[in-house]
């Protein structure tokens, strides 16, 4: 028999088509459309070929805002997920305690980025915050607006502050998946605790992990509020990061042409990276 | 190796229980001799599982003693009570090969390399899997992974006895044949001590050698599965054996004759019965159809054909009774009676059997 074959099932598609395009696909190409345009102002443009693409990449300030932007991720990462892990681990398994645990772990991520940074920002002030004050009682040099390295500790303490509870939640979940027959089918092999973490509960979580690095590194890769309300980039370009960058040249200077090759130049490195994560993560997993 | 005692053993998940029925296992005492196959039989809930959690060392009763030989490991760890147990879903490390699965509880207790791949080569001969040994054990079929969990425990030389947890549960049925008889013939050819959970009285009784039937968190009866089958002690063995189980009935017995809906049934030997709730039970192979005036009135509603014999569904009055009649043997037409064959009739007394009185004597 014949399958029926009808195309106009297509039409149903079409109203998913119209509002993708309207909301991404035609705002990209309109910055497609800039990168490859200059213009000296009154609305007229002229074609610049690949110009704007090869002056970005071989702009020392865009990469040193990679540079940064890179190390931000790795250090985010290095700490969120192995603390994530330790912290899941450790959480109470059922009861109120578990309840509770998971309320308390949830309230930062709940808390909107700008006022994520605006406490950050209070918190450390050396005049009237609490934590800059007090570390400033007990004789430690501390202030994020002058030194670049207490700037830096800020913002990744601050990341660590809103986001491992994520990484926490998702191992957490992980975690809860595994029956009871694993752990005592352990403790009859007589596996170390090292042996339950490494045989068991690691590969058990690797999925839930998965995700958790590729989000912590997307939305560490494109870090802007908290950055932005807490240090503004500075002191000097110390915590300017890509996207703190991108903006100001984008809108602070309207070089809308640089901005735009640089914002899909941006988009590919943060697709190339998840792509290598998935790649290198997943093929771990499924060799035979 | 060592023989099992289970010493006035019983449970409790409340706390403080107050009255019997607090009790997850009531008090019992057993003894598995050591070498021995025994299944625990019963149906979902009635702690056969809390039973064999208890024997692991994973629950800690809350009276009586567990003894392995003569040591009592009451209040030992799972982990150096010596035995192994292959759980109802099968366990494995993932990320390990086979062969770094079978070698992991070695590994663990510190054997020396090569005695490790010497014994591990053992196993997978023994359990059939010398040819994926270097296979990662992850993506395996079920009844592979289960065939690893049971490795596990047979590469070690200490192990007092391996639990089974209803581990049949998962795996295909043509393979769940295979892996019974070779668990069998492992078994028989390295007498380990093996204690065999399962609700499925087909598995519990071509396994083992003894049988233990739970109901209720009681130990109803203990003993070969041809003696669950003819003397069942207590009326849920007579029921949860055979298939279909034992029938049933109301009754009132007199010496040595009982009145049955109204019938007469002849006994082989008199009985003096205590006050109770009274029932005659009798296997569906010792009934026989009459067309005649003889035996108990019965109304014949179904008959399967299962084979080699034929089951016929029907009542006794308004009590569900069922007969086996050999493929082949005519059904007469209008039979509306059942002769019972009196030396295969039970006699229970508030669910449990009542001997004769010239054996009692």
């Amino acid at each position: 028999m014949e399958k029926p074959v009808n195309n106009r099932a297509w039409f149903l598609v079409l109203p998913v088509l119209v509002l993708v395009a309207f909301s991404a696909v035609i705002p990209l190409m309109t910055v497609v459309n800039y990168s490859v345009q200059d213009t000296f102002g009154n609305n007229e443009f002229f074609w610049n070929g690949i110009g704007w693409f090869k002056e970005v990449l071989e702009s020392d300030r865009v990469h040193a805002a990679l540079g940064r932007q890179l190390l931000f991720s790795a250090i985010i990462l290095a700490i969120e997920i192995p603390l994530g892990i330790f912290i899941a681990l450790n959480m109470p398994r059922r009861g109120f305690w578990a309840s509770l645990c998971l309320v308390l772990m949830a309230l930062p991520l709940l808390i909107p980025w700008n006022v994520v940074g605006t406490i950050w920002q209070v918190f450390g002030r050396v005049d009237i915050g609490l934590l800059g004050h007090t570390l400033a009682a007990i004789g430690i040099d501390y202030n994020y607006v002058n030194d670049p390295v207490d700037a830096w500790a800020t913002i990744i303490v601050m990341d660590v502050w809103h986001w491992t509870s994520l990484v926490a939640l998702l191992c957490y979940a992980g975690l809860q998946s595994i029956p009871d027959a694993y752990y005592q089918a352990a403790r009859i092999d007589q596996a170390s605790r090292w042996g339950v973490f490494r045989f068991i509960e690691l590969p058990k979580m690797s999925g839930v992990l998965l995700i958790a690095v590729l989000l912590r590194f997307m939305d560490s890769f494109m870090i802007y509020t908290e950055p932005f309300v807490v240090t503004g980039g500075g002191p000097g370009n110390a915590t300017t990061f890509l996207s703190i960058d991108l903006v100001k040249m984008a809108i602070g200077q309207f070089d809308l042409g640089p901005a735009a090759a640089f914002s899909l130049i941006y988009f590919l490195v943060i697709l190339l990276i998840s792509w290598v994560f998935y790649t290198v993560m997943t093929a771990q997993r499924e060799v035979p | 190796m060592a023989r099992i005692t289970l010493d006035n053993l019983a449970h409790s998940y409340n706390r403080h229980p107050k009255d019997e029925s607090d009790f997850a296992l009531k008090p019992m005492t057993l003894t598995w001799r050591d070498g021995g196959a025994y299944a625990l039989l019963g149906s979902s809930g009635c702690g056969k599982t809390t039973l064999l959690n208890i024997i692991s060392g994973l629950v800690r009763p809350s009276r009586g003693r567990v003894l392995f030989g003569d040591r009592d490991v009451t209040d030992l760890p799972t982990a150096v009570r010596d035995i192994a147990q292959v759980f109802q879903f099968p366990v494995v490390y993932d990320t390990m090969t086979v062969r770094q699965n079978l070698a992991f509880p070695l590994k663990n207790r510190g054997v020396p390399a090569d005695e490790i791949a010497r014994r591990v080569e053992g196993v997978a001969r023994m359990i059939g899997m010398e040819e994926t040994l270097d296979r990662r054990a992850r993506g395996l079929t079920a009844d592979a992974k289960q065939k690893i969990s049971l490795g596990r425990g047979m590469v070690r030389h200490d192990v007092n006895a391996i639990l089974f947890d209803e581990p049949l549960t998962v795996i295909d049925p043509h393979m769940k044949w295979e892996l019974r008889t070779q668990l069998k013939a492992l078994h028989r050819e390295f007498g380990h001590t093996m204690i065999y959970v399962t609700h499925d009285q087909t598995e519990a009784l071509t396994f083992a050698d003894e049988v233990v039937v739970m109901s209720e968190g009681r130990v109803v009866q203990a003993g070969t599965p041809q003696s669950l089958f003819d003397k069942p002690e207590h009326t849920f063995v007579g029921y949860f054996i055979g298939s279909p189980g034992m029938n049933l009935l109301e009754a009132e017995v007199d010496g040595a004759t009982a009145r049955v809906a109204g019938a007469t049934v002849p006994l082989a030997a008199p009985y003096r019965l205590k006050p109770g709730r009274v029932q005659i039970g009798v296997r569906p192979d010792a009934a026989r159809l009459s067309g005649g005036t003889e035996g108990v009135p019965f109304r014949l509603e179904r008959v399967e054909d299962v084979g080699h014999h034929r089951i016929l569904r029907g009542r006794v009055g308004d009590q569900v009774f069922n007969l086996l009649q050999d493929e082949g043997v005519p059904i007469p037409e209008g039979a509306s009676r059942v002769t019972l064959d009196p030396a295969r009739i039970g006699v229970f007394v508030d669910d449990w059997r009542v001997e004769p009185l010239e054996r009692a004597a």
